[in-house]
């Protein structure tokens, strides 16, 4: 009997060390195997491999820095990077939202970017004191099933969600960083009396609570709800898993229902290679990275002379209302309001 | 024969106090001080907030709804889990139920579905509208079906994909337990029935109050399936602020509040186990109990045991299988996806292999210590190996982050970091199966060992470790099947570049709509611990063949 236990042991253990051995050349890229061999960024991304990745093995071919990715959620990231302090391995935050962008430049823990490269992006796109930078828009927009509703029945403004006629028909995501910072948005353009307004009204609605985005969008197509608050670019990806998904987008006009998130980057404090980081946004503002995230990605470019994506309105016919993305920094007090009017 | 009933302290040596071995007291003082990491994180980051600030947010009715969401849906959960896994174990293991491996098998496999990826695919089945059930009945009319979001759906989901934890240690103690008193009640002509209610169950107590602590404390920590759900749990507002806010100590202040519902679970837990001994006083050498004959129950059984797997198992399936066909149709090779993650899928089975193995080693003195050289300080060491399982994934790996990074410069990220994670994480189900198992193991064996003039380790070898057999597989087998799942440890804490199909998973959902890749990294997933189920469980066979 003993002996049959060690032979399971030893067999478990015979399996993994074959496991490691046939993993370890091509897959595992160790620690210990980043220093030394010119030079190394470590990239810390709260978005998808499959969004960005491409563009960082490109970067890698026409720099020869190369790039070692950590995928993860933003917020977790954001919350990494704060926990490692001063022994952060990490040069670069690529975050999905520019609250979490802003809450490390609050704490202290990004570098100036220089003026070259802000001077490409929109001032609304990017940190007022030059501690981040937009690298694609997002807007935000009015998913609607198109089997449940004509073009013209969807409503165009924030506020006619609040009708009654909508009651139990709209999905949101209030646990989701993207709805939160329109909602910083709702603030600090309509003011602070009015969005606590609307919450109130629309959590009088019976709106629908989803987890994120994409459960909106995979909602809406089920017809659980009529109408959705999402992202401009989930959309294409369902639609590309099956072209009949019958959901569509309506951009409310002039109203902060259309608001203009990014997706963005920030040069760390703590980095030891500032050129090399500085070359890494450099690229990522390039044309060619820029027409990869508008046509692969269906993001907004945020330099001038890029198309945008395919099937969406130009970032210039959305009309949104000017919101500066640095005002939004206050997610607490949005956080509060969210949590006073039941929303959370 | 008889079934003894002293209290614990009974089990020591007639000759006095015996003190533990020495290798024994330094693996479990290890495996203490990992434990304590995350928790001595918490109350640093903790003394972050004034104690205004704290109080207001726990007074607030929502904190409190919401703690109370918490305890009735752990409570639901784990009833239902015990409904479900107690009758399938004994099922199984003890009946002439038709099928009985492949009953055996595939109601342990539901563990090894995500609860998100079971959620999901719950919802993609039985949603309100547009779900597949909903899409088959609209032919009769049925435009909506009942709401599945809410307590409905939490409870269903949590329980569909983590009742194998409480059937997978009851399994063990049924195996373990020696059938010489079942046959003594049949002999002074008690029935079937009457010897399940008299004697087993009452034998299998400490492995039930085991597997129902792992049950609920995976349900009170587990994020995915109540977002999913739109149901309100508590470890959601703890979440809310580190998304929403990046306020980490206002989390962890919340997270000692969970730690503090935790250690309620593991006061009860340990109020209803700790009275009794299991062991039979006779000698170790068991035989196979007689399987008992099920006769026309047996149609029920198996309505029973079909129940649980349709709903376990081949809902899930159907799901993915179904966006592995959407996807195929709209023209992705199903084949490459596969090539493409084989890398991640060696990955996982390396890391949850080496966890399981790891943590089975260290889990063992713990419980040892637990069973055998029960003391205050050695009930606080097993109920603090707990602490772990019990706190969102989250929180332990960010414990494990500042520590890491801090104190450990020259570990941070690598696998090394990442299985002790894991050990942290995950060390408790090895400790509930082994001690279960320890305790129907008679102590005089291992005396006699002593006295025969073996060292510690010799007996420890040659005699305790054969002896909990079915333990050390259980444990192992549940710490690979959660390992392989894990997530927020294995985004923040691996080696960069290292993949493993949870976080293939992740990536294919959380941003990116992309079902069929998350299909693939699932049925692998799915495959992987089939295999490794399979294996286990013919270790399992092959010994019970040779005694």
């Amino acid at each position: 009997m003993k002996r049959r236990k060690v032979i399971a042991l030893i067999s478990l253990a015979a399996a993994t060390s074959t496991a490691l051995i046939a993993c370890a050349p091509d897959d595992s890229p160790t620690a210990d195997g980043a220093a030394g061999q010119g030079e190394t960024l470590v990239v810390y991304s709260g978005r998808g491999e499959d969004l960005i990745g491409p563009m960082f093995e490109r970067f890698e071919a026409e720099t020869g820095i190369s790039v070692d990715v950590r995928y993860g959620d933003t917020a977790e990231l954001a919350a990494t990077i704060l926990e490692e302090g001063q022994n952060s391995p990490a040069d670069i935050y690529f975050a999905q939202d520019a609250g979490a962008l802003g809450a490390l430049q609050i704490e202290g823990r990004t570098r100036n970017i220089p003026e070259n490269l802000l001077d490409q992006v929109d001032p609304r796109f990017r940190s007022r004191e030059g501690q981040w930078i937009g690298i694609t828009g997002r807007a935000r927009v009015f998913a609607y099933n198109t089997d449940m509703l004509d073009a013209d029945e969807v409503p165009d403004s924030i506020w006619d969600l609040t009708e009654p006629e909508w009651s139990g028909r709209v999905g949101w995501a209030p646990t989701n960083g993207s709805f939160q910072a329109f909602v910083s948005a709702v603030r600090e353009h309509e003011g602070e009396e009015r969005a606590r307004e609307w919450l109130e009204a629309m959590q009088a609605n019976d709106p629908q609570v989803f987890r994120n985005n994409t459960s909106i969008v995979e909602g809406l197509g089920r017809g659980e709800v009529e109408v959705g608050l999402v992202n401009n670019y989930y959309l294409a990806r369902f639609q590309a898993e099956d072209p009949n998904f019958p959901v569509a987008h309506h951009y409310p006009s002039g109203d902060v229902g259309s608001m203009i998130n990014i997706a963005g980057v920030a040069i760390l404090d703590t980095t030891d290679q500032p050129e090399a980081a500085e070359a890494f946004v450099a690229f990522m503002l390039s044309p060619e990275a820029q027409q990869h995230f508008a046509e692969g990605n269906s993001e907004y470019p945020l330099i001038a002379g890029i198309d945008p994506p395919d099937n969406q309105l130009p970032i210039s016919e959305i009309n949104p209302p000017d919101i500066d993305l640095s005002s939004l920094e206050d997610l607490e007090g949005t956080l509060s309001l969210l949590q006073e009017t039941g929303a959370l | 024969m008889e079934l003894q009933s002293q209290p614990a302290k009974a089990q020591f040596p007639p000759s006095g106090r015996s003190r533990p071995p020495l290798f024994l007291v330094l693996m479990a003082s290890l495996v203490a001080v990992g434990m304590a990491l995350p928790l001595v994180y918490l109350v640093l980051r903790a003394l972050g907030i004034g104690v205004v600030d704290f109080w207001a947010i726990l007074q607030r009715p929502r904190t409190i709804q919401v703690f109370f969401n918490s305890i009735g849906m752990v409570l639901a959960v784990t009833i239902l889990s015990a409904l479900i896994a107690i009758p399938l174990a004994f099922l199984t293991v003890r009946t002439d139920l038709p099928g009985r491996r492949f009953w055996g098998v595939t109601s342990t496999l539901p563990l090894a579905i995500p609860t998100y990826v079971g959620s999901f695919a719950l919802l993609a089945f039985a949603g309100p509208r547009g779900s597949m059930l909903q899409i088959l009945l609209e032919p009769w009319g049925v435009q909506r079906l009942p709401s599945i979001y809410g307590w409905t759906g939490v409870i269903l989901a949590t329980t569909l994909f983590s009742y194998p934890y409480l059937l997978l240690t009851v399994r063990a103690s049924l195996q373990g337990m020696d059938p010489a008193m079942e046959e003594a009640s049949m002999s002074l002509g008690y029935s079937h029935s009457e010897t399940f209610w008299r004697v087993t169950l009452p034998q299998l107590r400490p492995a039930i109050a085991a597997g129902a602590l792992l049950v609920s404390l995976y349900s009170l920590q587990d994020f995915g399936t109540p977002a999913l759900m739109r149901f309100n749990s508590f470890t959601r507002i703890i979440f809310l602020q580190y998304r929403a806010s990046f306020d980490r100590s206002m989390a962890a202040a919340l997270a000692l509040v969970l730690v503090a519902l935790v250690g309620c679970i593991l006061w009860l837990e340990y109020r209803a186990r700790s009275k009794a001994a299991y062991y039979s006083s006779g000698s170790a050498s068991q035989h196979q109990p007689k399987l008992i004959p099920l006769g026309p129950w047996k149609w029920l059984a198996l309505a029973f045991c079909s129940l649980v797997f349709l709903s376990s198992l081949v809902m899930p399936l159907t799901v993915l299988v179904f966006w592995l066909g959407r996807g195929m149709t709209a023209g992705q090779s199903a084949i490459d996806l596969v090539r493409a993650m084989l890398p991640s899928a060696v990955n996982s089975i390396y890391g949850s292999g080496l966890a399981a193995l790891i943590a089975v080693i260290f889990a063992l003195p713990i419980a040892i210590l637990a069973v055998r050289f029960p003391s205050p300080l050695s009930s606080l060491l097993e109920r603090l190996s707990y602490i772990g399982f019990g706190m969102p994934g989250i929180v332990v790996a960010l414990s494990l982050v500042f520590f890491g990074a801090n104190y450990a410069r020259a570990l941070y990220q690598t696998l090394p970091m990442l299985l002790f994670a894991y050990l942290v994480l995950f060390i408790p189900q090895g400790v509930g199966t082994l001690r279960s198992s320890l305790l129907q193991v008679s102590p005089s064996l291992e005396e006699s060992a002593r006295s025969l003039g073996r060292t510690p380790w010799q007996t420890l070898r040659e005699v305790t470790i054969p002896l909990v057999r079915p333990g050390i597989i259980s444990g192992a087998m549940l710490i690979f099947l959660t390992a392989i799942k894990e997530l927020p440890a294995t985004l923040l804490l691996s080696p960069i570049g290292f993949r493993t199909l949870a976080t293939e998973i992740w990536q294919a959902t959380a941003e990116n709509a992309a079902f069929t890749q998350a299909a693939v990294a699932s049925l692998m997933m799915l495959v992987v611990s089939t295999l490794a189920t399979l294996i286990i469980l013919s270790q399992e066979r092959l010994s019970r063949n040779r005694e």
